[in-house]
């Protein structure tokens, strides 16, 4: 096994441009997706398709002011951005992105999927509260009490895959996979997917930046560099939440072998992440207490439910 | 929904700042605050204690420019007022100018105006659905209502050559007729209209999460919009049948077959939807009056260039897509008034949303606001 500092220091540099890449790219569709439901064109000027807007909105975003507020805890507000970004970052290393292969193959490393991003709750609760805003205070409170909340329903989604599997391996979970594991998990898939659009702080479930209430939420006073590395984040989340989807519940491509599954597992990570892209701008905006009522209330009985089919299958795997 | 505060003791610092309290200080630059609004909230955890709406960012002193001007020169000082809904305030000034010159108004200029002012109302409301949409998040919803309202902003381009600022509607009837042709343009966007409506509906007030987020909050009981001077879609989706068109007929409004819309349980999802129904029978309006419509002049004739009433005071109102808009005149004889006063429906909805939004959460307090629909031109004037 390939393993050790180096190799992590490769892996780290390999997240990092994977999740530059995708938020190149998952701005651009974002901006498409959205003009498309919004009767509009969306960027089209800048290279084929208006393909390289976002390359000329990061440079201009890297080409402005560090501006830091002047109440602000300066260092906390200046890391809490890297506490966002690096967990992320982290969880791209599990990804089980061919058969028998991960990044680190490591034996719990759905735990580690599942755990890892979710501690940049801390820097959006950082950001939030080193800003000395009121929005921005707000915005983190409520971003860490959802982003807790919707841990539970999609561990326990998760959950029945392993069970499934039999390992908490993600590696050992894509190579498991079967086929009739599709409609088994669709209840799990369901869960999986809304939880995650409300662990990334997405629309419907955008409360922590809410635009028309909070006016930016959490990261309302962060500028320039910093911004960009929240909306890196933002990106980053939507691709190892696609890819870990696509990974596990739907066996890579539908567990195909070569390259036929590698295409039908890019094929699927781009549906997910269009899906997500989708149903934010389609939807309102949740109120707080509907949202928690959603976690607790809905996401987390189908959860369950998930769970003890499976349980029911398992005697006869 | 509505959470009740706990009472207890407060607790204050020596500066007397209360410190259970979290100040949050909404506009007057915020996203949601429908132009230059300021809300001055305060919440005891996620619940609002009390709402101080802080106006007059947007006055512009025109009821006293109003007096050194002409006539004349005052209605374009009213498209200022309610700048989502330009025609209303022309419309409610010239039949105050009227009244109070005894100035006749030809029947052709009479339909002109319902047609044009049923079309603001569509796109007014659509204005008002949309900013009320985008307040929960429903970004999409926006750039829909805008496509409606967008065509009807053309065909007033088409008209009067403004698209936001139309000074149309002028003492005596209308600037000038409309284009040939025009008639017909605005008979295809009826037709195409309701389809359009029904879609909206579907999308936005049949979502699970709208409703959610809509249904019952800030609720207004027929009594307290009555006390309060509520008065358009805010007042009839208390279930309060009033609407000026009805029940203090004026211009051919009596000729016309409509329904006043009205809603039933007064919350923010019921002033929504009134005005998405409204706009069917705006429409229902315009076709009839474009097949009523009379030949002849769309002015009067013969009137002076500058208007000198005799002595004395008018006032009168008009329906428009927020409420009675009401304009009162006094007139010492020289060709420039006294006194112009205007009784803005925005300001006195306005007025209801610390009552409205006490109780709620701060994300329920921008759905409140969007509920009320104030143009913020109107209420500071």
């Amino acid at each position: 096994m390939i393993g050790g500092f180096w190799w992590g220091i490769v892996v780290g540099i390999g997240a990092g441009i994977a999740i530059a890449v995708a938020a190149l790219i998952g701005v651009w569709a974002e901006r498409k997706v959205s003009a498309r439901i919004q009767m509009r064109y969306g960027p089209q000027e800048a290279g084929p398709f208006g393909l390289l807007q976002t390359l000329a909105d990061t440079i201009k975003l890297v080409l402005k002011e560090d501006i830091t507020p002047a109440q602000a805890d300066v260092r906390v507000f200046r890391m809490a951005p890297y506490l966002v970004f690096v967990p992320v970052a982290a969880a791209l290393a599990v990804v089980p992105f061919a058969f028998g292969w991960a990044p680190f193959n490591i034996a719990s490393s759905a735990l580690f999927f599942l755990a890892v991003p979710a501690l940049s709750v801390i820097g959006i609760l950082l950001a939030g509260w080193s800003s000395r805003n009121t929005y921005a205070s707000i915005g983190g409170v409520r971003g860490a009490a959802q982003m807790i909340s919707y841990e539970l329903p999609r561990t326990l989604s998760v959950l029945s895959l392993c069970l499934l599997a039999g390992t908490i391996s993600t590696v050992g979970i894509r190579d498991a996979f079967r086929l009739w594991w599709l409609p088994l998990n669709a209840l799990g898939f369901v869960v999986y997917f809304i939880a995650s659009i409300a662990e990334l702080n997405r629309g419907p479930f955008d409360l922590p930046e809410a635009e028309s209430e909070l006016v930016a939420g959490y990261f309302a006073d962060y500028s320039g560099i910093r911004w960009a590395i929240f909306m890196m984040a933002e990106y980053g989340g939507i691709l190892a939440a696609s890819l870990f989807g696509a990974a596990l519940f739907l066996g890579g491509g539908f567990g195909l072998p070569g390259i036929l599954g590698a295409v039908v597992f890019v094929a699927l990570v781009a549906t997910i992440a269009t899906a997500m892209i989708w149903v934010k701008w389609t939807f309102p905006r949740m109120r707080p207490d509907q949202l928690m009522g959603l976690a607790w209330k809905v996401l987390t009985p189908m959860a369950l439910v998930q769970l003890v089919l499976v349980g029911m299958v398992i005697p006869w795997r | 929904m509505t959470l009740e505060v706990e009472s207890r003791e407060p607790r204050i610092d020596e500066a007397g700042h209360r410190l259970d309290e979290l100040v949050v200080n909404v506009g007057p630059s915020h996203p949601s605050t429908h132009g230059v609004g300021r809300f001055v909230v305060h919440l005891d955890g996620d619940v609002i204690v009390k709402v101080d709406p802080v106006i007059g960012y947007l006055h512009r002193g025109i009821e006293k420019m109003a007096e050194n001007r002409t006539y004349n020169q005052i209605v374009p000082l009213t498209d200022r007022l309610d700048y989502v809904g330009s025609m209303y305030a022309n419309w409610a000034y010239c039949r105050a100018v009227e009244r109070l010159a005894g100035i006749r108004v030809p029947e052709r200029a009479e339909y002109i105006r319902v047609i044009v002012c049923e079309l603001q109302r569509i796109a007014s409301h659509m204005m008002g659905i949309g900013s009320a949409a985008a307040d929960t998040g429903a970004f999409s919803m926006f750039i829909y209502t805008f496509d409606v309202r967008e065509r009807i902003i053309e065909l007033f381009e088409a008209v009067c050559g403004a698209r936001l600022t139309y000074n149309y509607v002028r003492p005596g009837g209308v600037a000038k007729d409309v284009p040939d042709g025009w008639l017909d343009d605005v008979l295809a966007y009826t037709a195409w209209l309701p389809a359009q409506l029904a879609e909206l509906d579907k999308l936005f007030f049949g979502n699970v999460i709208t409703r959610g987020r809509l249904k019952g909050v800030g609720v207004l009981t027929p009594e307290d919009a009555v006390a309060w001077g509520a008065s358009g879609p805010v007042a009839r989706g208390s279930g309060v049948n009033w609407d000026l068109r009805k029940h203090d007929p004026y211009s051919v409004y009596p000729r016309m077959e409509f329904d006043v819309v009205v809603g039933e349980n007064g919350d923010a999802y019921d002033r929504n939807r009134v005005r998405l129904v409204e706009c069917y029978e705006s429409a229902k309006i315009i076709e009839q009056a474009v097949a009523q419509m009379p030949g002849g002049f769309a002015r009067a004739d013969g009137l002076p260039r500058l208007i000198a009433p005799p002595p004395g005071e008018a006032y009168d109102h008009i329906e428009s897509a927020r409420g009675s808009l009401g304009v009162y005149l006094v007139s010492d004889g020289t060709e420039r008034p006294y006194r112009m006063k205007v009784r803005s429906p925005a300001f006195c909805n306005l007025a209801l949303l610390p009552k409205l939004a006490v109780g709620h959460t701060l994300p329920d307090l921008v759905v409140v606001l969007g509920s009320l629909d104030p143009v913020f031109g109107e209420v500071d004037r």
